[in-house]
């Protein structure tokens, strides 16, 4: 039985094919689930025919940061229909971090506020009902009080002295790594690379959060089992995760779950949190029917977690010839008003510097910040595209700055197997020299002979 | 206002259902047919993941109210396969690669189908103004578009009276 249906490779490896030996590389392979999507047999998790199901919708902060003096659930519990109003009191374990379960500390987020909201659209009541209209017109009609807080939205006000405390679980407006304030990088000494440049060019790079958008909603549908199991069909990317995290929050043992997922209806990252299982779980369980669970279009866009908004200053040490010989980079990541995958992410981004540069003299101090924005948590190369996006602009201005063609510069600081890089690794298996010297070739830009008899091998002809 | 029975004529056959008041076609379609291609993305009319094929026009079947296309046709992605067969929509988007995720699919190929039932030869503009609707996060279109002209063309090869 072969799969291959036309070779789409007829390029350099090609005469090393032999026979009927490589029967995938190099061919066309029907995708596995394509027939499901083409026919809509393909089950998503609303597709799931539950009877007798009862709706979720949650109760939002309408503030951005403010003590809960009061809740009145009473209007929604007699709203026609509606069968349970669930509070912080409901949840067992309703304090939690998702990455809790790779050992980051502390717990720092309830499932329901507790006595305060610290992003807009946090949840606040969840409302069980017969019909998704009526848990709508329930969720509307319950009534809290508020008393305000000062809000703080920009990473660098919230880490100044007096800013107003977002998350009281942390203690402070950032993430501590094993004692420190921020993930760090110190090699070599850049203070004395910029008394030694030529030039020194700095400049700030801001990104805005980035939502997902997948066009299906973050959504479940929990169905309570004959043997008292619970059965959660989920578009989450992360099922293991969302099993194990589900159970800390209920206090069951792992095997009380059974998650029922793997299509994914668009994820990007947005659906690796754990939000919406848990709370359905605590419904299912309270009115011992099936709950779905699923965010609307607004909620996906306003209350799901973004990739992060980061702000990114970088200082270059640099030669007349475009050496680069020091970097300073301060990074801060803004998490939102929980931790999440964010201080994951931090660590990403400080791992992911100086970039793929060799650099003699490095110094970076990156900040997971907590904001009262919407928590901010996975998104595609979270941590590491938005630093490539600063880093790679500012090679393309030190270019500039210099008179220099922008890809002659990044070879001539390109790392080489063999380098020591800023993290103490010995870099191996570079190749970021020969991509240049095609990408040029392709453009048809020209490189001098010198650049084009560059290798990632040796660091002749520096 | 009580709910009422609405009859429609899905995919070929006579069917009937108790419909509360204001409820939508794609909500009868999913809940009281059992028919679930057709997806909700926005419930608003703005990603066309509920496209489906009412009277031969593709509408956004989550605002359509259902007694407003009360005795009328309705074609859903569940009716373009027959008797186990792909058309050539369906196929083409299989050889050329336009699913990723599938959340999607369901109402490309519906506003697919009814471009290529009134066009059957459609300029690649004609393409992207058919499926200017439609939301995909995954492909980025490309791959779709190119999947449309193929099965636009298949067609045209097979010649087979539809």
């Amino acid at each position: 039985m072969t799969y291959r249906l036309a070779p789409i490779d007829t390029g350099a490896f090609v005469a090393e094919r032999d026979g009927d030996h490589h029967t995938v590389i190099g061919s066309v392979v029907r995708r596995s689930d394509a027939r499901g999507h083409v026919t809509g047999r393909t089950e998503f998790f609303e597709d799931v025919a539950a009877p007798r199901l009862a709706h979720l919708k949650m109760h939002r902060s309408a503030r951005h940061h403010a003590r809960i003096t009061d809740v009145d659930v009473s209007g929604a519990l007699a709203v026609p229909g509606v069968l349970r109003v669930l509070t912080h009191a409901d949840v067992p374990n309703n304090v939690y971090t998702v990455l809790k379960l790779i050992g980051v500390e502390p717990d720092d987020e309830p499932v329901l506020a507790v006595d305060k909201v610290r992003y807009l659209g946090e949840p606040i009541c969840a409302v069980v009902a017969e019909t998704e209209a009526a848990a709508l017109e329930g969720a509307a009609a319950i009534e809290v009080g508020y008393e305000d807080l000062p809000p703080v939205f920009d990473v660098e006000e919230a880490l100044k002295e007096g800013a107003p405390l977002v998350n009281e679980y942390q203690g402070q407006n950032y993430f501590v790594y094993e004692g420190h304030h921020c993930r760090r990088i110190r090699f070599g000494d850049v203070e004395k690379a910029f008394g030694q440049a030529d030039h020194v060019f700095e400049w700030r790079y801001q990104s805005s959060p980035i939502e997902q958008a997948p066009v299906e909603t973050t959504g479940c549908v929990v169905v309570p089992q004959a043997d008292g199991r619970l059965r959660i069909h989920s578009d989450t990317q992360a099922c293991f995760f969302t099993l194990d995290n589900t159970a800390l929050i209920l206090g069951v043992p792992f095997n009380k779950l059974r998650i029922v997922g793997g299509t994914v209806g668009g994820g990007f990252g947005g659906k690796v949190d754990v939000v919406v299982e848990p709370i359905a779980c605590v419904a299912a369980m309270a009115v011992d029917r099936p709950v779905k669970f699923v965010y609307d279009r607004a909620e996906e866009m306003q209350v799901s977690s973004p990739r992060a908004a980061e702000r990114i200053v970088i200082k270059d040490a640099v030669m007349d010839d475009g050496r680069i010989i020091g970097r300073k980079v301060t990074l801060y990541v803004d998490a939102g008003a929980y931790a999440r995958h964010s201080p994951y992410g931090t660590t990403k981004a400080a791992a992911h510097l100086p970039g793929p540069y060799t650099i003699p003299n490095v110094w970076a101090d990156c900040h997971c910040v907590f904001t009262n924005r919407t928590p901010s948590s996975a998104m595609r190369g979270f941590g590491v595209t938005i630093a490539d996006f600063a880093l790679e602009s500012q090679m393309d201005r030190i270019a500039r700055a210099l008179d220099m063609d922008p890809l002659q510069l990044r070879l001539i600081n390109a790392y080489r197997d063999g380098d020591l890089k800023a993290h103490r690794k010995i870099a191996e298996g570079t190749a970021l020299v020969e991509v240049i010297q095609k990408a040029a070739e392709l453009a048809g830009h020209e490189l001098p002979e010198a650049y084009r008899r560059m290798s990632s091998t040796t660091r002749e002809g520096l | 206002m009580p709910s009422q029975i609405v009859s429609l004529v899905v995919n070929g056959e006579r069917r009937e259902f108790i419909a509360a008041p204001g409820a939508t076609l794609l909500a009868c379609l999913r809940e009281s047919l059992g028919l679930i291609a057709a997806k909700r993305g926005c419930a608003q009319g703005a990603c066309g993941t509920c496209t489906v094929l009412v009277d031969g026009r593709p509408e956004a079947a989550c605002l359509v109210a259902v007694e407003t296309v009360a005795d009328g046709s309705v074609r859903t992605l569940e009716g373009v396969t027959s008797g186990g067969e792909l058309d050539e929509v369906q196929s083409a988007f299989i050889d050329c690669f336009a699913t990723q995720c599938g959340f999607c699919t369901s109402g490309m190929i519906m506003v697919a189908e009814a471009l290529l039932d009134r066009n059957p030869d459609p300029s690649e503009d004609d393409v992207i103004e058919a499926i200017s609707g439609n939301v995909c996060r995954c492909t980025g279109y490309r791959p779709i578009v190119i999947a449309i002209m193929e099965a636009a063309r298949r067609r045209r090869e097979q010649a087979v009276p539809r």
